[in-house]
């Protein structure tokens, strides 16, 4: 009995030390990592001083295409940020236990997504300095502003969803982790409210967590609906589609599910993690991969199909030129390589292996950015009107190095935060999910839907 | 019957003021032309400036200054002219593309050629049917798709018709340019190239133009206010556009003034894309019985 006891001690040791060491321990590796990002930030952040200085017109968009990259990558973002709801709220209330060490990445990038998405809208302003006019002049008929209610409502539910998840955790690190500098141990203690696992305290938590799970998921599924609304409320033959709100919260699912298979790659290797993110998690996410990528597909064939049996007028133009013409290429790619291959790939199980669904999914999350890049800046590009008596530089669209420098040091942002945050915080859930089946046990409070 | 009696009085009062905003405007561009044709000659003039020195300026570097003049506060300017419903009708079987009034109109509002708030358009619209030339402005839609997404109410429809654009509350997301399928706005990109100008702002005049915001043809309203036309209307040598209103039922275009419902029934006028269901203010008349070829540069616009 005793020994029992005593094995029981050293591999909760083991396990304390494998999730909580990469929180002590900083390597040369992750320096160089900070600092290489803080580089990509540095150089962004000139970028930005430059464009608040001469204005907008240091950038491609002109007035055709009056929206570039900026919005594409703020669609993006918001699309990552439904992997939080996917993971911590549908895999969770399913009951799919396997899902569990990854809840804590997923909710970690969906935070580090929607902050970008929110910040990147700004940057697309052309008065960013009138930012609060939004809220001192606020018309609620404006899609806009459905989407600035509905971003900062997700934005406030996945930061409660990340740290009540948290909450034990830091708790945990508060107890344990002892040879700390002051202000972690200040942190630890602050953020971690008085926790003390007091059964009251867990029961309270499990109601909590249970009601942020629900209600995550209409707010995820708006959060990216309202966004493809911006789009579908215009007066643009390209985006005149019912179609448009499905096939955006499909879309981010599939890049949802594809980033958080390469957030658990690295995030294996690098903290060395084999034992808790381990090849089933990857065989399963691999499966969940390709059920989303279908439904994606499907409604990829209900978005083009229709226009393209019909090719009306300037909608017909803009489907020709996606088709066949200069934006074909990307078109193409973004779809065999970004879609159809990964489904045909992913079929077969030894794609489903770390390192081979890893390449695949880099390959689907660039695919889905090219492919919110297809959906901004073609359609502009094919108003009702011809495009005449215009500045030849009205015609094309090639990003600027400003533009391409604040959308990488966006990457860099969202990297960051996520480094940040997995380097504060242990990445796989110790004690709260332990704690969350003790308690489902001892109190049976889900016995109805257990049974 | 008394009624009848203030509408007739009123579309009098119209016709009157519009005639001598026309003969005014036909003033100011017969004076343009003859500043235009600036002679390389030595005589000199003696000006008085502002601060009571006396200079002599040779004749060829005089030009006509274009008076600036104050328009409504934004406040104000979000009230629309009482009693007027501003309408506008382009007769395509006239326009033989002089841009004239791209020229009058880039002149008033400060604009650089590259991004005029009217735009010319070279249409056919099906393979057989022979080409036309189609002025396009805003359309200042009665169901206007930027007013509706706008965020925080910087662009807004008024009383008399008019969508104005509030530059001092833009914001510059830039949503009602996707919104507008007319493509009828332009943004200002970076500062204004021809420097700041030294006036109070008003949206009546789209001036001083502000950089980050959205702008677009606004029928000229601080001329209305002045009972004169918008500046396309008189710049226009072939007659092409009318403007008017349509309580009064009465469209001018500097030379002869027609009723509005008779124009519009006689020659089928039509609205351009009606079937989008934005309801725009400006009627087109279809390009039938053109008189004159279809050809890209005329004497007309080869000058400018």
């Amino acid at each position: 009995m005793n020994k029992v006891l005593q094995q029981e001690q050293l591999y909760r040791t083991k396990r304390g030390k494998a999730l909580l060491g990469h929180t002590v321990n900083t390597s040369l590796k992750y320096k160089l990592w900070i600092t290489f990002l803080l580089i990509i930030i540095c150089i962004g952040g000139y970028a930005y001083y430059r464009q608040l200085k001469f204005g907008l017109i240091i950038t491609a968009m002109r007035d055709y295409t009056s929206w570039g990259i900026y919005i594409s990558n703020f669609v993006f973002f918001v699309a990552i940020s439904l992997v939080g709801s996917l993971i911590s709220s549908i895999l969770k209330l399913n009951n799919n236990n396997w899902s569990r060490p990854l809840t804590r990445l997923s909710e970690i990038i969906a935070v580090a997504a929607i902050i970008c998405a929110a910040v990147i809208i700004i940057v697309d302003m052309g008065r960013p300095d009138r930012f609060f006019y939004v809220i001192m002049h606020l018309r609620i008929q404006s899609p806009i502003i459905w989407d600035v209610i509905i971003i900062s409502t997700y934005l406030v539910i996945s930061l409660l969803l990340l740290y009540l998840s948290l909450l034990p955790d830091i708790a945990l690190c508060r107890d344990r982790l002892t040879v700390i500098p002051k202000w972690k141990k200040w942190l630890y203690r602050t953020l971690s409210i008085n926790w003390s696992n007091h059964p009251k305290q867990i029961e309270m938590h499990l109601k909590v967590t249970k009601i942020l799970a629900i209600t995550v998921l209409p707010v995820a599924f708006a959060i990216h609906t309202v966004t493809s609304w911006l789009f579908a409320t215009t007066w643009r033959p390209g985006w005149d589609s019912t179609n448009l709100g499905p096939y955006f919260v499909s879309g981010a699912f599939m890049a949802g599910a594809a980033v958080i298979i390469v957030g658990m790659y690295l995030v294996r290797i690098h903290l060395k993690l084999k034992k808790y993110i381990t090849e089933l998690h990857f065989e399963k996410m691999g499966r969940l991969l390709v059920l989303l990528s279908l439904v994606y597909l499907y409604f990829n064939i209900n978005e083009y199909l229709g226009p393209a049996f019909k090719m009306v007028g300037v909608e017909g133009e803009h489907i020709t030129e996606l088709f066949t013409g200069k934006y074909a290429p990307m078109y193409w790619f973004v779809q065999l390589v970004g879609l159809i291959l990964p489904i045909f790939f992913l079929i077969f199980k030894p794609f489903r292996k770390p390192l081979p669904i890893f390449i695949i999914s880099i390959f689907v999350v660039l695919g889905a950015w090219l492919k919110r890049f297809l959906i901004v800046i073609p359609s502009l590009q094919h108003p009702y009107l011809p495009i005449q008596d215009v500045d030849e530089s009205y015609l094309h669209y090639i990003p600027t190095w400003e533009e391409w420098a604040i959308t990488f040091s966006s990457f860099a942002w969202f990297l960051l935060i996520i480094t940040v945050l997995i380097k504060l915080f242990p990445v796989i859930p110790i004690l709260k999910e332990k704690l969350d089946s003790e308690t489902i046990d001892k109190l049976n409070i889900f016995k109805n839907e257990n049974s | 019957m008394e009624n009848d009696n203030s509408n007739t009085d009123s579309r009098r009062w119209f016709l009157k003021t519009i005639s001598s905003g026309g003969i005014l405007a036909a003033t100011g561009l017969a004076l343009g032309t003859l500043s235009s044709c600036k002679e390389k000659s030595a005589k000199k003039t003696t000006l008085l400036t502002t601060d009571g020195k006396l200079v002599q300026v040779p004749n060829s570097e005089i030009e006509a200054m274009e008076h600036l003049h104050q328009g409504a506060s934004p406040k104000e300017a979000r009230e629309g002219i009482p009693g007027k419903k501003w309408v506008m009708v382009v007769d395509l079987s006239k326009c033989k593309n002089a841009r004239k009034c791209i020229n009058s109109c880039d002149k008033h509002h400060n604009l650089t050629p590259d991004r005029p708030y009217i735009k010319v358009l070279e249409m056919k619209d099906n393979e057989k049917s022979s080409p036309y030339w189609m002025p396009k402005k805003c359309f200042h839609c009665d169901n206007p798709p930027c007013v509706k997404v706008c965020p925080v109410g910087a662009t807004y429809k008024r009383t008399d018709g008019i969508v104005l654009i509030d530059n001092e509350r833009c914001i510059g997301c830039r949503f009602c340019m996707a919104a507008c399928p007319y493509s009828a706005r332009v943004f200002n990109w970076g500062e204004p190239p021809e420097g700041k100008l030294d006036l109070p702002y008003s949206p009546e005049t789209s001036l001083p133009s502000k950089v980050g915001t959205v702008a677009k043809c606004d029928f000229c309203p601080d001329m209305l206010r002045q009972n004169k036309l918008p500046h396309c209307v008189p710049a226009c040598p072939n007659g092409v556009i009318y403007f008017g209103d349509e309580i009064d039922d009465t469209v001018t275009n500097g030379e002869e003034t027609v009723r509005l419902s008779t124009l519009l029934k006689d020659k089928a006028g039509y609205r351009y894309l009606e079937e989008l269901g934005t309801k725009p203010r400006v009627y087109y008349l279809p390009p039938v019985d053109r008189l004159f070829p279809f050809e890209k540069v005329t004497e007309e616009n080869s000058e400018s």
